[in-house]
């Protein structure tokens, strides 16, 4: 089936199987490989993405689902070479180890801390539910999460 | 004078690539005309296979190839165990890269499907046809070791593949008997999933031509898979070329060499193509090792005054379908050794049964063994505490090691290099102001709430060590690391290293050691490695050993450019080398400081070799071997507060208190991230982790869904502290720290969750303890009848 998704602002167009993936589709059909899987159940949150401004488990969606719809991946949210002040929340506060949750967690959290300016810690661990990291212990990436969001509210 | 590097939490040098999506991990890598491979795997935990057939599978569109073990043949020898353990009476049965008439575990694989597109390779593995004869199955280990187990290998008489015995059984007995107080317990080590969030993946690609074969897979140690690729595929070394690209965790399940890297390996020598092949989650956890599996009967003889005298445990460990990579190494050498822990204790004894079974294969988990001794000490220690009537932590406050800086020998043989555990020890207590909390428990409970509070000590052994010792507890390699430092005529400087972190940060902590010897500043120096061609030989990322032993090799290596650097700038200024002081990056004449040689500067001299001092070599490069002379014991004190709901079984963990000592620390942010992470691990195999097989040998927590991983909302903050005993033996005083976390929380919290509930008169609950567990033992406690649960209501 013939799709046309916006990625990163960019359209690409593609013939793809009717039953690929939206991770799928990211990651060999356009061979954006930032977007992750961790999982088959659509626990983990690795392959977090967002459409149309939401954040969405990119594993949890055909890609013909999202013929004509615009798609965030980790490699479209720097912007003018500057990163995301997530990303940079991340880096300073040690967020990250192996970096393989990484780019899911920052995707929803990013998208978290912009709708939730000031959120508590509590409010910040209860939504990363759905984003498994096995390596940090979450504590780092709390943290992060935090100073987004706090600087969101103090804007 | 500039800050100082060594001990500054900088940031990682890692995270620009993670963070905007471009590292590259295995899956990641994409190579023209690749062909998928997908497994297709016994659904039974133990069959024999009657008949395959493909003819289905290979009339499919894109479908190349289906092989099954006849096909290999020859081709492939089969799985090596890598730790032989002497006087155990090790049976080592055959691990083919595809099972031979016989499948011994749901997942352990059957044919492989070689197709041109991961969708239709896996709709091809689905349709072979497998006709299989299901035999009788078993999955606990003690059970497995009983009369009338089923067999599992017609070659290893009883399911028992070794017995290791450390200790004396007679000397045990008569500590034992003449003791006022024993105590024992039946613990159960429940089996966990590792689960690094990269599942495995392996991609091969053969050039028939050079007869050169490229594996990039998902390894914590390149250079020992090169070794067993080597040895099963027949290649020679030279000609085996493994990358461990980005690699998304290990935790110990990306260090044994599987049958998955064995087959695209053989495969793509097979078709001349390259080969790929990545696991799915739910294949991952029933394929990929799991983590402990004991079932331990355990006994701590004390005096009245709560002197522990000795420690003695029977372990059945289960091994699964087949003995992986350093399977056997795990409960004996890596556990019994440490039942002494940081406790002025002389009486140990340990008899590990290692035991086939039909579940998937176990090996290395973080923590590895010490994890499992650490448990079954403190859990005995707090039951000794309970028996006479005092108070946990003044029994181990009177048992404690003293501090020593240089050298303690304990019963099992182990010499511990350095420890201060009293000071660890009060300064917990301290930070979580245990001396007022027995009265808000007792406040609490007149409200009727439930408060624990537990507190574990340790000390473990780890940065895998000297050589000799591996040699003599029959580990099939050396445990020595080697690196390379360069630095290039512009004085940036490439540092090569047989090791191959995954996640901690080590590109980040081991620059910041050359930094400190040799002056360059942290952002010119790159650290290399995880390409078997690339790097000097190593053998891996594991066991709490990089930091200490790739660290300390690299330090070397630096202080002997720094001496070459000594004697040119003296050279250069024409000065006595006596005369030649260093500071911060550069060499100055003592005496006339407006002379100076910078170590820049002098990396290019040295490179030019325009002037070189007579006999002096030209370049600026040094590599250095390091073989530890001893293990490090990393020590500390973990305390957890939780608060147990009696209606429900809830348990809420309020405050983690850890206080370790991992020496000085280079990078003070990576090592609490290591604290953290491994906190975390261990946190949750008291409280939710836990694999669970049906009778049959059906693995139920097969996926994510069913298998309980730690989620942000579970934790507190955690309130960390340090003290710093420098390692004597090491150059620059480090211990590991990677493993810490999982060996001391998993008793802090069960010992916590445990005291809530003594009042309850709930005195042992199997792990994970969950809520409905805790619930059921308050019921079981009480002796009433238990009110109905909905669950059981509606099953009725
Ligand atoms: S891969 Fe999508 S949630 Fe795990
Ligand atoms: S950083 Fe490794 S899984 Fe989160």
């Amino acid at each position: 089936m013939q799709v046309a998704i916006t990625v990163n602002g960019v359209v690409h167009e593609r013939d793809v199987d009717p039953r690929t993936l939206l991770v799928h589709f990211l990651r060999e059909d356009l061979d954006m490989t930032g977007t992750k899987i961790g999982c088959d159940t659509s626990q983990c949150g690795a392959c977090t993405v967002h459409l149309n401004g939401k954040v969405l488990k990119s594993c949890t969606l055909l890609a013909v689902q999202a013929d004509g719809a615009e798609v965030t991946t980790i490699e479209g949210l720097a912007e003018n070479g500057e990163h995301h002040p997530m990303q940079t929340a991340f880096w300073e506060n040690h967020g990250l180890q192996c970096g393989y949750c990484t780019p899911g967690m920052i995707m929803a959290s990013a998208a978290f801390a912009r709708d939730n300016p000031g959120a508590s810690e509590s409010d910040i661990r209860h939504y990363l539910e759905g984003n498994i990291c096995r390596c940090t212990g979450y504590h780092n990436i709390v943290k992060a999460v935090k100073q987004v969001a706090d600087a969101a509210a103090g804007s | 004078m500039s800050t100082r590097i060594f001990g500054s939490g900088i940031k990682r040098r890692e995270d620009p690539r993670l963070i905007t999506g471009e590292a590259r991990y295995t899956d990641d890598i994409k190579l023209p005309g690749v062909l998928h491979m997908a497994v297709v795997r016994s659904p039974y935990a133990h069959a024999n296979i009657v008949s395959i057939d493909s003819s289905a599978a290979e009339a499919m569109d894109g479908v190349v190839a289906v092989y099954t073990s006849e096909d290999i043949g020859d081709g492939l020898a089969g799985l090596p165990t890598a730790w032989l353990i002497p006087d155990s009476d090790l049976k080592t049965p055959e691990h083919p890269a595809l099972a031979k008439g016989k499948a011994r575990y749901v997942g352990d694989g059957v044919a492989i499907v070689l197709a041109d597109d991961r969708y239709r390779a896996q709709d091809a593995a689905d349709a072979v046809v497998v006709d299989y004869e299901e035999l009788p199955a078993v999955i606990d280990p003690e059970e497995a070791a009983g009369e009338g187990a089923p067999l599992i290998h017609d070659d290893v008489e009883g399911n028992i593949a070794f017995r290791w015995v450390m200790g004396d059984r007679e000397a045990s007995d008569a500590v034992f008997d003449a003791a006022d107080v024993v105590v024992s317990e039946r613990i159960l080590q429940q089996r966990l999933l590792p689960t690094a969030m990269e599942t495995r993946a392996a991609m091969a690609q053969y050039n028939p031509a050079t007869q050169e074969l490229t594996l990039w897979c998902t390894s914590q140690n390149p250079h020992i898979h090169r070794f067993i690729i080597s040895a099963v595929t027949g290649l020679n070394e030279n000609k085996v070329r493994v990358i461990a690209p980005e690699v998304g965790g290990g935790f110990g399940s990306k260090i044994p060499c599987y049958p998955d890297e064995a087959l695209v390996s053989w495969a793509s020598m097979k078709l001349g193509v390259p080969v790929k092949w990545t696991e799915t989650r739910s294949e991952n956890y029933l394929i990929t090792i799991h983590g402990r599996d004991h079932v331990q009967h355990v006994e701590m003889a004390a005096a009245n005054d709560g002197t522990l005298l000795g420690v003695r445990a029977t372990v059945y460990a289960g091994m699964g379908g087949y003995l992986s990579t350093a399977a056997p190494g795990i409960p004996t050498i890596l556990h019994g050794l440490l039942y002494v822990g940081p406790y002025t204790m002389d009486s140990v004894f340990c008899e590990s049964i290692g035991v086939m079974t039909n579940g998937t294969p176990t090996d290395a988990y973080r923590g590895a063994g010490r994890p499992e001794a650490t448990f079954l000490l403190e859990r005995m220690v707090d039951n000794v505490a309970r028996e006479i009537g005092m108070d946990p932590v003044e029994v181990r406050r009177k048992n404690l090691i003293p501090a020593f800086e240089d050298g303690y020998e304990v019963a099992t043989t182990l010499i511990y290099d350095s420890g201060d555990y009293p000071a660890a020890f009060e300064k917990a207590l301290d930070m979580a102001g245990y001396g007022d909390f027995r009265a808000q428990q007792n406040s609490a409970a007149a409200e009727g709430r439930y408060l624990g509070i537990g507190v574990t000590t340790y000390t473990e052994m780890c940065g895998l060590g000297p050589s000799q010792v591996a040699g003599a507890v029959g580990f099939q390699g050396g445990l020595w690391e080697s690196a390379t430092v360069r630095v290039t005529p512009t004085g940036k400087v490439q540092a090569l290293i047989g090791a191959s972190p995954h996640g901690q940060g080590s590109e980040t902590t081991l620059a910041q050691i050359i930094s400190e010897e040799l002056g360059f500043p942290v952002d010119d120096i790159e650290v290399i490695h995880g390409d078997t061609t690339e790097t000097p030989m190593g053998w891996g990322t594991y066991g709490s050993r990089t930091t200490p032993v790739t660290g300390a090799a690299l330090a070397q290596a630096s202080r002997k450019l720094k001496e070459k650097a000594r004697v040119l700038a003296g050279h250069l200024m024409e000065a006595n080398v006596d005369d030649i002081e260093y500071a911060d990056g550069s060499f100055s004449v003592k005496g006339s400081p407006d002379q100076a040689q910078s170590i820049q500067d002098v990396a290019l001299m040295a490179h030019l070799a325009w002037n070189m001092p007579e006999g002096m070599d030209p370049g600026f490069e040094e590599s250095q071997f390091y073989d530890p002379p001893n293990f490090v014991y990393p020590f500390g004190t973990h305390i957890a507060v939780v608060e147990v709901d009696a209606e429900t079984g809830e348990i809420e963990l309020q405050r983690y208190i850890a206080v370790d000592d991992c020496g000085p620390q280079i990078n003070p942010e990576i090592v609490a991230g290591q604290i953290h992470g491994g906190v975390v691990q261990g946190v949750a195999q008291a409280l939710c982790e836990g694999a669970i097989y049906s009778d049959d040998g059906q693995l139920l927590t097969g996926s994510m869904m069913d298998y309980c991983m730690p989620k942000a909302d579970m934790f507190p903050n955690f309130e960390l502290g340090e003290t710093v005993t420098p390692s004597p033996h090491h150059p620059v005083g480090v211990k590991g720290v990677g493993e810490t976390g999982t060996i001391a929380s998993t008793p802090t919290v069960y010992n916590a969750v445990l005291d809530a509930l003594a009042p309850l008169g709930v005195k042992q609950i199997d792990m994970p303890l969950t809520a409905a567990k805790v619930w059921s033992a308050i019921q079981d406690a009480n002796g009433q009848e238990k009110p109905k649960r909905l669950g059981d209501l509606l099953n009725e």
